[in-house]
């Protein structure tokens, strides 16, 4: 009986470990949350896009739910998601940019050619504050509440059925 | 031997080309220990773009502006471990090449551990139960029947 039990012992190893392997090696790398989820959002000085003399820091995210999205003209993504972020301004959600590694000239032509749905866009022409977010590729959109706690964080492109399945209800849950 | 010649060209140019796409920077330390601090750190880091390089060989941009980070920081006097924590903070656990022990890592870490004693607790009790088996001793009545057995194949 004792026998039994020890040759059952090697299967059973052996079936945990693959069902563990089985899951652990079918999960998608690159979808990981943000290390800023439920931080502040990072202090920050920069000037904005259109105004080089306009300072903006942190407290620009204060008061109200904001969707800061970063972007830059360089990026593809950022150009094909530009529909749904008009769509989303258009529904009373307060929308900032930063505009990462960029020039003025560019970012300007790209908000006069594809929309501009951002209140403001924080100028980041050397990946500061993109670096302080932990951004490794625009575009990424992050939810920060009204006392400027990140909440939510998209990675990549916003479909139309991100915007109705994950963004539009976090913003709900967070209002 | 001009086929030859023309892929060994071939070869030299892919080598040089592949030498000069590494964009690994050129970096200046007074240090040769923050020379070695900077090596380390930079090899110990995962690319969080490109999954199995690390950011000292990785051409990704990102890559690049965490090692610049690394320099920067080193420059400015700060740890190791100040440095690991600077860009963990930023980038996540999943940077690190080395996961810290933690309640999230306990099973790793401990995985391989366990498994080994398991291992090795198999072998105990295999041993225990062979060595077991051999020293039992045989009844009188076995013995009698053996020697039966054993009289019989001689006799026969």
């Amino acid at each position: 009986m004792k026998r039994r039990l020890l040759l059952l012992l090697l299967p059973v190893c052996f079936l945990g470990l693959a069902l563990f392997f089985f899951q652990g090696l079918s999960l998608d790398p690159s979808q990981r949350d943000s290390a800023l989820m439920a931080r502040e959002f990072p202090a920050f000085e920069a000037t904005t896009l259109r105004d080089k003399n306009q300072r903006v820091d942190q407290s620009l995210l204060q008061g109200d739910v904001t969707l800061v999205n970063v972007w830059g003209e360089w990026c593809p993504a950022c150009k094909q998601e530009m529909p749904q972020l008009l769509e989303l301004a258009d529904q009373d959600i307060r929308m900032v940019g930063v505009n990462y590694r960029d020039t003025r000239e560019k970012g300007m032509e790209f908000l006069s050619e594809f929309g501009d749905p951002f209140e403001v866009n924080i100028f980041d022409p050397e990946g500061e504050l993109g670096f302080d977010l932990g951004v490794y590729g625009a575009p990424e959109t992050f939810l920060v509440d009204a006392d400027g706690v990140i909440r939510y964080h998209h990675k990549g492109y916003v479909s139309p059925q991100d915007v109705r399945e994950r963004i539009l209800p976090e913003v709900e849950k967070w209002r | 031997m001009a086929l030859m010649r023309t892929m060994v060209a071939l070869l030299l140019l892919v080598i040089a080309f592949g030498a000069a796409a590494g964009g690994i920077e050129l970096r200046e330390f007074d240090d040769p220990v923050m020379e070695k601090r900077y090596h380390d750190l930079t090899a110990s880091m995962r690319c969080p773009l490109c999954e199995n390089q690390a950011i000292n060989d990785s051409d990704a941009p990102i890559s690049g502006d965490m090692r610049e980070r690394v320099y920067q920081l080193l420059q400015d006097g700060q740890s190791d471990i100040e440095i690991v924590n600077h860009m963990v903070q930023r980038f996540g656990e999943y940077i690190l090449y080395n996961p810290r022990l933690e309640s999230r890592t306990y099973l790793l870490w401990g995985l391989p551990i366990a498994l080994v004693l398991l291992g090795a607790l198999v072998v105990v009790l295999m041993i225990r139960a062979r060595r077991n088996a051999s020293a039992k001793a045989l009844s009188a009545e076995e013995r009698q029947r053996i020697d039966a057995l054993i009289n019989r194949k001689r006799s026969s």
